[in-house]
């Protein structure tokens, strides 16, 4: 914005700029990503819409509380580098949170524009930032004197990534210790290449080595290694948990174990980590059938229904218990798993699962639902209809019910505290666990949520690793 | 990238290799497996731990060559690299002095018994060890079961080495002339329909077999829910869980139908393996145009 402009009336665009996005038809053919990103009269336009409110009510839906009125503004003035520096403030992967932050829940559900229009596209600004800066080559960060600590960081997911950047930066020594053959998490592994390409969670790894930071892929704690003996053994000073929620909850229904049930976990790592997609060159199969149904209304869900289109399934169907209000995955997940011909199965859940005499799945039994009153969730509650029993044949059921913490590494450390439910007990506000040195965030302490979460989690964990690791040498 | 120190060739199918992996060497116990993938565009497979040698930082895998991965692995030599070997994986066998232990190994499966075996002897067991191979050719580590186990007991199913009769065969000879009630505890690990005939023959005298599943697998960390098989009714994961269970508990059939699923793309793979190594020469994934 200009002096001129200030403070005249804007022109009030009502609609956010459309993000460019492959067309449905053609893009459940491929694995690209859909949504193509904002171009740069795109982007110059969108920040224009921006009302520069004083109060910011956008940034105080968001968790890490990105300036967002600043960044914006220097989109508008068309300093993209002063942009992205702003947003790195705060958002250490903003390429990848532009992508799949749940904005209409954070900063856009506050957005003063949005109370009588569209919310300013804040999501796709951050996006276009980060990509203008990836692709220009991302600037060297400076990194502190070295300290002498050693910093352990279990799991690269977001949270586990975040935390070491900012401890290298801090000048500590960082190791991650990642148990499968990548670094990323559910960024790598979850996450479809077609929402979130590989190579650009890449780039952000690539920017962490620079930093540094040492990165141990095949290296399951508690196996190899448990966390009592790298801090006793190997020397490291203090330990940041981030180990996700990786275990896969299941139906617990008759024929679960048939041939054709996968968990989401099982169909989204079989493609996305070992590229299913790309046999027979890559050597990891995957077997969908004709139709598929997907249990559970979560972007993984969405993730799960998508992918099986695009390995060829002729139907995929999301199967949910509620109804279409009730679907918790991002809104642009949803709207474009339907632009793709996604079928929904709403007020709808199997109560077995049938096979044929090999094994193989061949339909489920359901039962239709309806709402009654709103549970503990707020959600209304559904209630099964009795005697609504019908059939579904299927050849493909994927279980993306929710997942669980891996109970790897509380069952093998000594003195941490974990709930009922086995999550990690740790102080949100400083990340520290029962044990001392050892720190958690991420969704092995809140259960299944969001990256951005996750990476709030690891960045507060910096700081009180940082603070912990001080005060050891003032006493030493 | 995991260099390949050693490399034996027991039989045109199966083979052991000495892999450098300190970490893993460091802490595997009896029963535990590894994941190792040879190259980027490759397969996550699970091999049990044949042998380790902490102060070398060494883990022995003997594996038999079955389809793509494993004949990818076969074709590769010392000084090459496996790309991923991760490890220990799965809970360690429960070992203590149970009295008399009879460890019964069919064919490839005699590797992951022998590590049990001698931790048995060593925990003060008496160990009498069944080895058991289709034919003479295929047999191996005879030497080191003798060494491992108290006595040592040889069949070949063909009777081209020391005696014609399968393990369950010589199973039986040995609960009947000891006595049931001499026995505490049988393990038994090789091919899925060997393992589920020794235990369909020892729960007829009441005898507790312990048994080393070969689910299929991803991750190995309890991540994806491939492996599960149903134990006592119940759902469990092969790779946390297991491998080990108790092998009247296990639901084989259901085992057997879940190992099958990829029957055609494991065959599709295989199939091109073959071709690609008829046409590259050597083909063993290096790309080196057959020069080594
Ligand atoms: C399919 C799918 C789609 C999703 N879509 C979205 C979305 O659109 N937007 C959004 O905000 N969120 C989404 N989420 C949720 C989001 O991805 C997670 O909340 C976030 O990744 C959690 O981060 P984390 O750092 O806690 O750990 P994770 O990303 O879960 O990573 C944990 C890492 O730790 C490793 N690990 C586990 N145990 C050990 C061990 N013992 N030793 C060493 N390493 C270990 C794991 O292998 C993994 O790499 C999605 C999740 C899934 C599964
Ligand atoms: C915990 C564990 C430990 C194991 N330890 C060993 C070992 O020490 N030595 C060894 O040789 N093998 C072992 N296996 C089996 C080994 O993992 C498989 O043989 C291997 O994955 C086959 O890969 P492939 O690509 O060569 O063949 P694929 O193309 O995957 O399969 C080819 C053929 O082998 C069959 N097959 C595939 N996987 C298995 C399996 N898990 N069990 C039985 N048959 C299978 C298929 O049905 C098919 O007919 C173990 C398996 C598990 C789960
Ligand atoms: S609330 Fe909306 S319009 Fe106001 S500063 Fe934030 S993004 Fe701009
Ligand atoms: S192999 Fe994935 S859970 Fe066991």
């Amino acid at each position: 914005m200009t002096e001129e402009t200030k403070g005249q009336k804007k022109k009030i665009i009502p609609k956010k700029n459309p993000m460019p996005a492959q067309d449905p038809a053609e893009r459940i053919k491929n694995f690209h990503e859909v949504a193509l990103g904002y171009t740069e009269e795109a982007a110059l336009a969108e920040a224009e819409r921006c009302l520069q409110c004083k109060k910011a009510p956008c940034r105080q839906g968001c968790p890490v509380e990105v300036d967002i009125p600043a960044f914006i503004k220097l989109v508008a003035e068309k300093d993209f580098a002063g942009a992205i520096k702003k947003i790195k403030e705060k958002n250490a992967l903003p390429a990848v949170c532009g992508r799949v932050c749940p904005q209409e829940n954070q900063c856009e559900k506050y957005c003063t524009m949005g109370k009588k229009n569209e919310p300013v596209a804040i999501g796709r600004l951050e996006r276009f930032c980060a990509d203008w800066e990836l692709a220009k080559g991302v600037l060297p960060q400076e990194v502190a004197p070295p300290t002498g600590f050693k910093v352990a960081v279990v799991g690269s997911g977001p949270g586990g990534l975040t935390c070491a950047a900012d401890l290298a930066k801090l000048g500590h020594q960082v190791t991650i210790f990642e148990a499968l053959h990548v670094p990323g998490g559910v960024l790598m592994y979850g996450i479809p290449e077609f929402r979130l390409p590989k190579r650009v969670v890449q780039a952000e790894i690539e920017n962490l080595k620079k930093l540094g930071v040492k990165i141990e892929v095949n290296a399951v704690v508690g196996k190899f290694a448990t966390i009592d003996e790298l801090m006793e053994e190997e020397g490291f000073d203090a330990v940041y948990i981030g180990t996700g929620a990786g275990l896969p909850y299941f139906m617990n229904i008759p024929g679960e174990n048939s041939c054709g049930v996968y968990s989401a976990n099982e169909f989204l790592t079989r493609t996305n980590l070992m590229k299913a997609y790309l046999f027979p060159e890559w050597d990891t199969p995957i077997k969908i059938g004709r139709k598929v149904a997907v249990l559970g209304g979560g972007n993984v869900a969405m993730d799960a229904a998508r992918t099986a289109l695009r390995l060829g399934a002729e139907e995929s169907w999301i199967v949910y218990r509620r109804s279409k209000n009730e679907l918790p995955a991002r809104h642009e997940e949803v709207e474009h798993a339907i632009e793709e011909g996604v079928k929904f199965a709403f007020l709808t859940s199997p109560t077995r699962i049938l096979a044929d005499e090999n094994g193989q799945v061949k339909a489920m039994e359901c039962l239709r639902y309806e709402l009654g009153e709103p549970d503990a969730s707020g959600r209304r509650s559904p209630v099964p209809i009795p005697g609504s029993e019908f059939t579904m044949e299927v050849d493909t059921v994927v279980v993306a019910i929710g997942q669980g913490p891996n109970p790897l590494v509380p069952r093998t450390t000594r003195g941490l505290e974990v709930t009922r439910k086995g999550n990690i007990v740790a102080d949100p506000a400083t990340g520290a666990t029962s044990k001392p040195g050892v720190f958690a965030g991420g969704d092995v302490v809140t259960g299944a949520a969001t990256v951005i979460l996750a990476m709030g989690a690891g960045r507060v964990a910096a700081k009180s690793i940082h603070a912990y690791l001080m005060n050891k040498k003032e006493q030493a | 990238m995991y260099k390949i120190l050693e490399k034996q060739v027991f039989s045109p199918i199966i083979k052991l290799m000495v892999i450098a992996a300190p970490r893993v060497a460091k802490k595997c116990q009896p029963g535990q497996f590894v994941i190792l993938r040879t190259h980027e565009e490759g397969e996550r497979i699970p091999l049990t731990i044949a042998d380790f040698d902490r102060q070398k930082g060494t883990v022995t895998i003997v594996f038999q060559e079955v389809g793509k991965t494993t004949r990818q692995l076969g074709a590769l030599e010392a000084g090459d690299c496996v790309r991923d070997f991760v490890g220990p994986l799965g809970t360690p066998s429960h070992i203590e002095n149970f009295g008399t232990v009879v460890c019964v190994g069919g064919g490839v499966g005699v590797a992951p018994v022998f590590p049990i075996a001698r931790a048995y002897k060593e925990a003060g067991n008496h160990v009498i060890g069944i080895m058991g191979a289709r034919t003479k050719e295929l047999m191996f580590w005879e030497d080191k079961m003798r060494e491992a186990c108290s006595e040592l007991f040889v069949t070949t199913d063909d009777g081209s080495y020391v005696r014609k009769g399968f393990v369950t065969d010589v199973l039986q000879e040995v609960i009947e002339d000891r006595g049931k009630e001499q026995i505490a505890l049988v393990l038994a690990i090789g091919p899925q329909p060997m393992m589920r005939a020794c235990c369909n023959l020892t729960k007829e005298y009441g005898l507790k077999t312990i048994v080393s599943l070969n689910s299929l697998m991803v991750d190995g960390t309890g991540m994806c829910g491939c492996c599960r098989v149903t134990v006592s009714g119940q759902t469990k994961f092969v790779c946390v869980d297991g491998p080990e269970f108790d092998g009247h508990q296990v639901d084989f059939a259901e085992l057997a139908r879940r190992n099958a699923f990829f029957l055609a793309e494991e065959k599709l793979s295989a199939q091109r393996w073959e071709e690609s190594r008829k046409s590259a020469g050597c083909g063993c994934g290096c790309r080196c145009g057959g020069g080594h």
